[in-house]
């Protein structure tokens, strides 16, 4: 039960990390109609720089600042590159991010190295930040590490503080995200801009600067997931190819363009990664305890033989295509097409 | 008001002169004479040759014969080979990415399949299991990449533009991350090998020697191209095109835009299965890496570099992909850096790739202003591999700092001795980087300025002909 517990949470963390990343995304796809193929990279220089910065002025500040050059970047991109070959359509757009994807990943290589780096989390983020300890029938939390005695006796489960950070910055972001769209006056005009983008110009916006303040955010978002992702998992740079291919699994099964649908994949998926993982049973075993009869010499038997656990990194893409076959415009998405 | 009145008096009579003029030119002119006889006579056909295409296809079929005979030597016959291979899976991508407007990151699923059931299939056919020619295993491979086509594809090609675009980036993630799960079929980390040379030679050929696979792909990549050309001149592939433009118009006309990219997208699957079973036969090896993501994104930057915009910009494409893999791999380590660089660059200024600039230029000579231009473009040139010069001086320092500082500070560059730890070095490949880039700019706004007046030119030597 501790056990379950643990994982969902773990789940839960991994999804709103996930959502910090596909956030950005879709509001700027939703808004220029471009998917960032660099956006994982973003991400990816969040992390780096602020294992950089860190060495410099320490964690906390590394955290406000990184992520503040990395939209600076985004910002950047979008001003020199991305808004030159606005008028050649969409694929040009999307094959300009997909080239910096490559240049970010050798330029990070040539900078920092190859391998992976030691960047760890500060004092006050290591260790668990919980224990769930199981105890006869009953189960006590247990803030902090719990001690000795008390896990000789009984089973004892971490909740890593680092996962706990990575869902307090998430929802704290959310929260910040919707309060910034809905309740402030750049956030009118963003909502605005992204169905009327002509009207909004009308009235004297600068819609060019808002979509290059959008790319800049969105970035920024990546970046500040970077720095969490980057002290939570390993800052190498394969961490860009890990998650990128992920949150557009998010995007599109959430629904393109949908905000609350990226959060409500972004979770799903985030369980999806995580829960399988414990389970070490295949559809052999299944068909077994059901009376059916599987062994080594049935047909399909390298299919079936698969742990659910094995299967586990290609689940997130079945959903994609099991979401386009039966709901193809996402779970809560409005378009088609 | 009265100058108004006045000039468009002035313009009157003389477009009532044009069509004049336009008809005594036709009398004049004999083929357009023969238009009239058609339109009066619809039974009589009349289709001259197009001598410009059986030139360009038979220099074809000549270039393909005759360079491994040119270069002998076994590394240029396995470089051609790859070659040979490379032209068929980007032409096969350009159905989809210039041809339909899908832009694929998955591309690499299909021809990475078709090897996997080649291969397995040569096996067979060693094993004694089935008897099949070796010349026909390619085959297997393009029906097996059909196969996986018409199942994947059914769900990709229900959307179109980015949603797509995503969908197949999905789908090339799901077989790769298959690969490493079934290691049965996909042979886990040594992946699965074969022997091509199968039974009694037929007339002399046992597909042993390198030569002789190099004929067998080239045989397999001229009928590929020539089919992939033809269905471009089909109603399908006119269709495809028109899919890419305007989906609405499309649909209003009665098609479903849907079923054309599937079968459009079906038949590329076909052609990459093919060049996936030549890989197979060439190599006697396919691990899981040719259905992964870098493989899929190389296909992707090197037909967009070659130009998906025109039908052969692909095979350039193809062309440069093995040299740059095989030759400036060996080179550099930075390699992707400059490469990813470029592409950058290629996106932002000439989209249509590198076969549009060639057509832009053929334009120009065909007005003949080509003379026009070719001191800027040695100056462009040369300005721009002198900043290239500095740019890959520094970069190649760093990964010296990076890679091989255990070698000590020196390093070799381009005949030069530079020592990564010095400051002279830094400070001098950043001086020709600085006057490189200097150079460049100057040139380039020069050259900017005569285009556009050559441009301008030819629009008007354009109109002058049309007015003719």
């Amino acid at each position: 039960m501790d056990q379950v517990l643990i994982n969902i949470l773990n789940g839960v963390s991994s999804g709103l990390l996930l959502f910090m990343l596909s956030s950005g995304l879709t509001l700027i796809f939703s808004m220029m109609g471009v998917l960032n193929f660099a956006h994982a990279s973003f991400y990816m220089i969040g992390a780096y720089i602020a294992y950089t910065l860190t060495g410099i002025m320490g964690f906390w500040p590394a955290l406000v600042v990184a992520p503040l050059l990395v939209g600076l970047m985004g910002a950047g991109f979008e001003r020199t590159a991305l808004r030159r070959v606005h008028k050649f359509g969409h694929v040009p757009e999307l094959l300009i991010t997909f080239g910096l994807s490559y240049v970010v990943l050798e330029v990070v290589q040539l900078i920092w190295g190859r391998t992976p780096l030691a960047f760890d989390p500060p004092a006050f983020l290591q260790g668990p930040a919980f224990t769930l300890v199981q105890q006869g029938g009953g189960l006590s939390v247990a803030l902090g590490a719990a001690s000795e005695e008390v896990c000789k006796a009984a089973a004892c489960s971490r909740f890593p503080m680092t996962r706990a950070f990575m869902m307090f910055v998430a929802l704290l972001m959310l929260l910040s995200l919707w309060l910034l769209l809905t309740r402030t006056r750049i956030g009118l005009v963003i909502q605005a801009a992204l169905t009327h983008p002509e009207a909004v110009e009308a009235l004297g916006h600068n819609v060019p600067r808002v979509f290059m303040l959008v790319f800049g955010s969105g970035c920024a978002l990546a970046g500040l997931a970077g720095v969490i992702g980057g002290i939570t998992f390993i800052t190498e740079p394969a961490m860009a190819a890990v998650v990128g291919s992920i949150i557009f699994v998010v995007v599109v099964v959430g629904g393109m363009g949908s905000l609350a649908g990226a959060f409500v994949a972004s979770l799903l998926i985030g369980l999806l990664q995580t829960l399988p993982l414990t389970v070490d049973k295949s559809l052999a075993d299944a068909i077994n305890a059901v009376g059916g009869q599987v062994s080594a010499t049935t047909p399909g038997w390298p299919l079936l033989r698969i742990t659910l656990a094995q299967a586990a990194p290609i689940l997130p893409y079945l959903l994609l295509v099991l979401i386009l076959i039966f709901r193809p415009k996402g779970l809560l998405g409005t378009r088609e097409g | 008001m009265n100058t108004t009145q006045a000039q468009a008096g002035g313009i009157a009579p003389a477009a009532a002169q044009a069509p004049l003029r336009a008809h005594a030119a036709a009398a004049a002119a004999p083929a357009v004479q023969a238009a009239h006889v058609r339109e009066s006579r619809p039974h009589y056909h009349f289709k001259p040759i197009n001598v410009g295409r059986w030139l360009i296809w038979s220099l074809y079929a000549l270039v393909l014969f005759v360079v491994p005979l040119l270069w002998t030597s076994s590394f240029a016959q396995t470089m051609l080979s790859q070659m040979g291979i490379a032209i068929i899976v980007c032409l096969a991508y350009n159905i989809l990415l210039g041809q339909g407007g899908m832009l694929s990151f998955g591309a690499a699923v299909y021809s990475g399949l078709g090897s996997f059931l080649a291969i397995h299939t040569l096996n067979m056919v060693s094993a004694g299991t089935l008897a099949l020619p070796v010349s026909l295993v390619p085959m297997v491979g393009g029906l097996a990449g059909l196969f996986f086509a018409a199942v994947l594809g059914y769900v990709t090609t229900k959307k179109s533009g980015t949603t797509f675009a995503m969908i197949t980036l999905g789908i090339g993630e799901l077989v790769w991350s298959m690969s490493l799960m079934i290691p049965e079929f996909f042979g886990g980390e040594g992946g699965i090998s074969g022997n091509r040379v199968v039974g009694k030679p037929v007339l002399g050929i046992s597909f042993g020697p390198q030569i002789q696979v190099y004929y067998l792909i080239a045989i397999y990549c001229f009928i590929s191209t020539a089919l992939m050309y033809a269905l471009t001149r089909t109603p399908l592939g006119r269709i495809l095109n028109a899919v890419r433009d305007n989906p609405e118009r499309v649909e209003f006309i009665g098609y479903s835009t849907q079923h054309v990219r599937y079968l459009a997208f079906m038949i590329s699957g076909f052609f990459a299965g093919i060049s996936g079973g030549l890989g197979a036969l060439n190599f006697e090896i396919v691990t899981a890496e040719v259905v992964g993501a870098a493989r899929s994104g190389a296909y992707l930057l090197f037909v967009f570099l070659g130009g998906a915009t025109f039908f052969f910009g692909p095979i350039i494409g193809a062309v440069l992909m093995v040299i740059a893999l095989v030759l400036l791999s060996e080179l550099t380590k930075a390699w992707l850096l400059y490469l990813g660089i470029v592409f950058l660059f290629m996106v932002m200024y000439a989209p249509g790739g590198i076969a549009s600039l060639i057509m832009m230029n053929l334009r120009l000579a065909a007005f003949g202003k080509l003379r026009r231009v070719w001191t800027s473009y040695l100056a462009l040139g040369g300005s721009a591999l002198v900043a290239l010069a500095g740019a890959a001086a520094m970069i190649e320092m760093v990964y010296h700092l990076q890679l091989n500082s255990a070698l000590g500070p020196e390093m070799k560059f381009l005949g030069a001795t530079l020592n990564t730890k010095g400051l002279d070095s830094w400070f001098g490949a950043g001086f020709v980087l600085a006057v490189g880039a200097l150079m460049f700019e100057l040139t380039r706004r020069s050259f900017a300025h005569e285009w556009g007046t050559i441009q301008e030119e030819i629009e008007k030597e354009i109109k002058r002909r049309e007015a003719l």
